[in-house]
C-alpha cells in the first residue's frame, strides 16, 4: 500500500538552517521511542547501504549518544550527540559532532544544533527536525565529506538499483 | 584566498546583486543605482562574487558587465539536494521499522 506522507525539506541559507518535516504512520509515543532508544534507533538511523551500532546511550538532559555508522566494507564513521533539553513525548535538543571510537569529539568539524518537535496528525504522528549551523560554510563542510566519503554517492547506486528491482 | 559560494550569498545585498543580474548583465554602476549604499561599498560586493566565482565579469568597449554564473548555483541546491536524499532514505528506513514494531 501506497501512502502519501507529509514530508518537506527547508534549507534557510539566511538563518543557516534546514528544516525537515516528516509524517509517521503511527502514534507520537512510537515514534519519539524510535527516536530515543537506541536498540529502535540502530535499526533505521543511518541511511542504507550503512548500518548504525550504539556504543554507548544516556538519553537524558547532559546525556549523549555515541554510536557507529558502518559501511558494509567494516569502515566505520563515528558521531557524538550530546542532549540538553528533553521534555517527552514534545521534544528534545541536542548538540552533534564526529568523534573517534572512544567518544573524542573532532573538534576541527563542525557542530549542529538539534530541535526534534513531535506532535499529532490526526492518528499519525509528525515530526519537525531543525538543524542549525553556525555558518553555511558549515553545512557545505559537511555535505562535501559526505561527498568524500562516498556515502552520496552510494545513495545514488541504491536508488538506480531500487529502480530496477521494482520493475 | 579561496572564498566559498555560501559566503557569497551569506550577505543580503549580494543576495540582492544576484538576484538583479540574474535578469540581465550589468554594470557597476547601474547595479549601485538600485542600492542606497555607495558606490565603493557595490565594488567590493561584486569583487567577493567574483572570487567565489558567482559572478564573471565581461568587458564590452570601455564597460565592464557583470553577469551571473548559473552554474555556480545549481550546485548550492545539488548539495542540498544530496542532503535531502539522505533524510528520505534514513525516514524510509524509519517507516519500515515502525511497521514492523506495528505489527508484534
Amino acid at each position: 500500500m501506497k501512502h502519501n506522507l507529509y514530508f518537506d525539506f527547508i534549507a534557510d541559507k539566511q538563518k543557516n538552517t534546514l528544516t525537515i518535516k516528516r509524517e509517521f504512520l503511527a502514534g507520537r509515543q512510537l515514534v519519539w521511542d524510535c527516536y530515543t532508544k537506541n536498540e529502535l534507533l540502530d535499526r533505521w538511523f543511518a541511511p542504507k547501504p550503512l548500518t548504525t551500532r550504539t556504543k554507548s546511550m544516556d538519553f537524558s538532559e547532559g546525556g549523549h549518544w555515541h554510536y557507529a555508522m558502518v559501511e558494509p566494507n567494516g569502515t566505520e564513521y563515528w558521531g557524538y550527540t550530546e542532549y540538553v533539553k528533553i521534555k517527552p513525548i514534545d521534544y528534545y535538543t541536542s548538540l552533534d559532532a564526529f568523534s573517534n571510537a572512544d567518544g573524542e569529539i573532532n573538534k576541527d568539524l563542525p557542530r549542529a544544533e538539534w530541535l526534534v518537535t513531535f506532535t499529532d496528525k490526526g492518528e499519525n504522528a509528525l515530526v519537525e527536525t531543525v538543524v542549525t549551523y553556525k555558518s553555511l560554510s558549515d553545512l557545505e563542510a559537511v555535505i562535501q565529506m559526505g561527498m568524500e566519503q562516498g556515502m552520496l554517492a552510494t545513495l545514488e547506486k541504491l536508488d538506480e538499483l531500487l529502480v530496477i528491482l521494482k520493475k | 584566498m579561496r572564498r566559498d559560494i555560501f559566503q557569497a550569498i551569506a550577505d543580503p545585498t549580494r543576495r540582492a546583486i544576484i538576484a538583479l543580474i540574474a535578469i540581465q548583465a550589468m554594470t557597476p554602476n547601474a547595479i549601485a543605482e538600485h542600492f542606497d549604499t555607495t558606490r565603493q561599498a557595490i565594488s567590493k560586493h561584486l569583487r567577493i562574487l567574483t572570487e567565489c566565482e558567482l559572478v564573471e565579469q565581461k568587458h564590452q568597449g570601455r564597460e565592464i558587465y557583470y553577469q551571473l554564473e548559473i552554474d555556480k548555483m545549481k550546485e548550492i541546491d545539488k548539495w542540498l539536494e544530496q542532503f535531502r536524499q539522505i533524510w528520505e532514505t534514513r525516514f524510509q528506513q524509519l517507516d519500515e521499522l515502525l511497521s514492523i514494531i506495528k505489527k508484534t
